[in-house]
């Protein structure tokens, strides 16, 4: 077995799922015995097996990426409950494992991958989604780029042909549930952490957290970064739609055409509502010069 | 301390990992700390309080960057983004030397997370050599290689792990991170004597060193890196510093972490080793005595 050959092996065998009691599996999906397995390239010592040591490294990597996965996505967690949860991430990393040298990337598919799949919570599946797109959200608002904001001079030069670049940190969500207070309720318990160390990783269970209840009410948010601190606001579906086509790559006009398309506001009242708008935006530094590559 | 090439010829003493739960008190309370090691894949961001508390920390510390994932026995070529926000990383932190693991982590494009171990045969000597040459000529600063803790052993071995390590370093022409934790685990695991490890080691090439706290469960011992550094691994560090001379030496303390003090504290009894008067240094005997100790309880 030459290195590559073995380090196929091994991944292959390291990367295979748990049972549901969190031990190795006794047999691959095409029914070959592990131990056997494991023997053919693992040296057994006085006191383990090679299976047995093989599965000290399959369950360290389980408990890794699992604990990663929950580290970003608490709320979800809370919603789900623990067990059920679990399911989900080794649903959901059996599909999508680490393509990155770093741990930070591992849950970016998630909040698309959960719209494909309902079973883990079918009654409250749009409220799981809300939930997990928000706490994502969060990672990209927590440390994404910030970029030189926009000065006054520079709002003058803008007309209906201009482009106008939004910071990368700042996300913006069109949400069914009113699911910020319920993530803003889980995170304050919910200690922060480095993303990676060079420790083996314990299995640990998150706290189960009270949840506040929620009733379907669409609402509009911008997460964003401010002074290092990530802050979640409720903004107006016109705002929405405005930034939105803005972050999109659209013009200045076409997106101020693309915010109030049907709306029922009277002249007087969009001009309000944009002026509204770009005063906070640019308040809290939220347009920004592009990024040069 | 003394400086050789591997460490930039610098002078660093004790240092303790940075980690997030002791900022406020470092910010608050400015300790005297000889320096911080930094995982560089937590800093490896665009923008945030990462990168905000780490140019705080410059202003007033030295930092020396250690990373989990170059996985320098990975046969998949070298990930440029991952190079490349590595170097910028460098740039800013100004880091001596950089250190990472003699392991492999990932394969085919996927990602393990995990610091595995290579088989000890002259094909993975060749390989993990070039690939940290390539790490060393793109980053233009020392590199240190770092001893891992393991728990499996391969048939395709041709070597001890320590002769492997030698022949890396040479054919790479870097320095080592000898982490006399990781050497007491791994001994214990594959009930090998941690004093030839140490002993045959190639002092001259050893720019830092790390001690840490280990977990023992019934047929082995996990690096936890939960616990203070138990005293088998204290006399293997007592060993290391005679050969080896007083080096640059970090107390890593990743789960479980109390407070600074505690953790600073724990480090700080490196330096009776480090300053050759008050050194007491435990014979061999006494040393495998100990260890033996461990083995059998």
């Amino acid at each position: 077995m030459n290195l590559l050959e073995l380090q196929r092996r091994m991944a292959e065998d390291v990367m295979r799922p748990l049972t549901p009691d969190f031990q190795m599996q006794l047999a691959t999906s095409n029914g070959r015995s592990t131990h056997e397995l494991a023997s053919s390239y693992i040296k057994p010592n006085d006191r383990l097996s090679s299976f047995d040591r093989l599965e000290i490294y399959n369950r360290q990597y389980w408990f890794r990426v699992i604990g990663a996965v929950s580290e970003d996505f608490p709320a979800v967690g809370a919603v789900l409950g623990a067990k059920k949860f679990d399911s989900m991430v080794l649903a959901y990393l059996r599909e999508n494992p680490s393509t990155s040298f770093t741990l930070r990337n591992l849950g970016s598919k998630l909040p698309k991958w959960l719209e494909s799949h309902p079973e883990f919570s079918p009654r409250r599946h749009a409220l799981l989604l809300d939930v997990a797109r928000l706490e994502w959200a969060y990672v990209e608002a927590f440390d994404g780029a910030d970029l030189a904001p926009l000065t006054a001079a520079d709002f003058g030069d803008l007309g209906a042909a201009s482009p106008l670049f939004l910071q990368p940190h700042l996300q913006l969500l069109d949400l069914r549930y009113p699911v910020d207070e319920l993530v803003l309720a889980v995170h304050r318990q919910t200690a922060p952490s480095d993303i990676m160390s060079n420790a083996v990783t314990e299995r640990k269970q998150a706290k189960r957290t009270r949840l506040p209840a929620m009733r379907r009410s669409q609402i509009h948010l911008a997460v964003h970064r401010y002074e290092n601190s990530v802050y979640y606001r409720r903004i107006d579906p016109e705002a929405y739609r405005l930034l939105f086509a803005l972050q999109s790559g659209n013009l200045l006009g076409q997106a101020l055409e693309a915010a109030f398309s049907g709306s029922s506001l009277s002249a007087e009242e969009q001009a309000a509502k944009i002026q509204e708008c770009f005063a906070h935006a640019a308040e809290l530094g939220w347009f920004c010069k592009p990024h040069e590559i | 301390m003394p400086a050789n090439r591997f460490n930039g010829f610098s002078d660093y003493g004790v240092g303790i990992g940075l980690r997030v739960p002791h900022y406020d008190h470092i910010f608050a309370e400015k300790p005297v700390v000889d320096w911080f090691e930094i995982i560089s894949e937590n800093y490896m961001v665009d923008g945030g309080r990462a990168l905000k508390v780490l140019d705080q920390i410059l202003e007033r510390y030295r930092v020396v960057q250690h990373g989990v994932s170059m996985y320098f026995g990975s046969t998949q070529p070298a990930d440029r983004e991952h190079l490349k926000r590595l170097k910028t990383l460098t740039r800013r932190t100004k880091t001596p030397w950089l250190s990472d693991h003699l392991c492999w982590g990932s394969v085919d494009g996927r990602y393990t997370h995990d610091l595995l171990p290579m088989p000890y045969t002259f094909e993975a000597v060749k390989a993990t050599a070039a690939r940290i040459r390539e790490v060393q000529d793109f980053l233009e600063i020392p590199i240190a290689v770092e001893n891992v803790s393991s728990y499996a052993e391969f048939h395709e071995s041709q070597m001890t792990e320590w002769e492997f390590l030698n022949e890396v370093v040479e054919a790479a022409d870097c320095g080592i991170l000898l982490d006399v934790n990781n050497i007491y685990v791994s001994s214990q695991n594959h009930g090998f004597n941690p004093f030839d490890y140490v002993n045959s080691v190639p002092a001259e090439r050893v720019a830092q060193i790390h001690i840490a706290g280990h977990s023992k469960f019934e047929k082995y011992i996990l690096d936890t890196h939960d616990h203070p550094v138990l005293d088998s691994v204290w006399h293997l560090y007592a060993r290391a510093i005679e050969r080896v001379g007083p080096t640059a030496t970090l107390l890593e303390w990743d789960d479980n972490i109390p407070s600074f003090d505690e953790v600073h504290s724990e480090a700080l009894k490196a330096t009776q080793y480090l300053t050759p008067t008050e050194v007491l240094i435990p014979s061999n005997s006494a040393v495998q005595e100990s260890a033996r100790e461990v083995v059998h309880s």
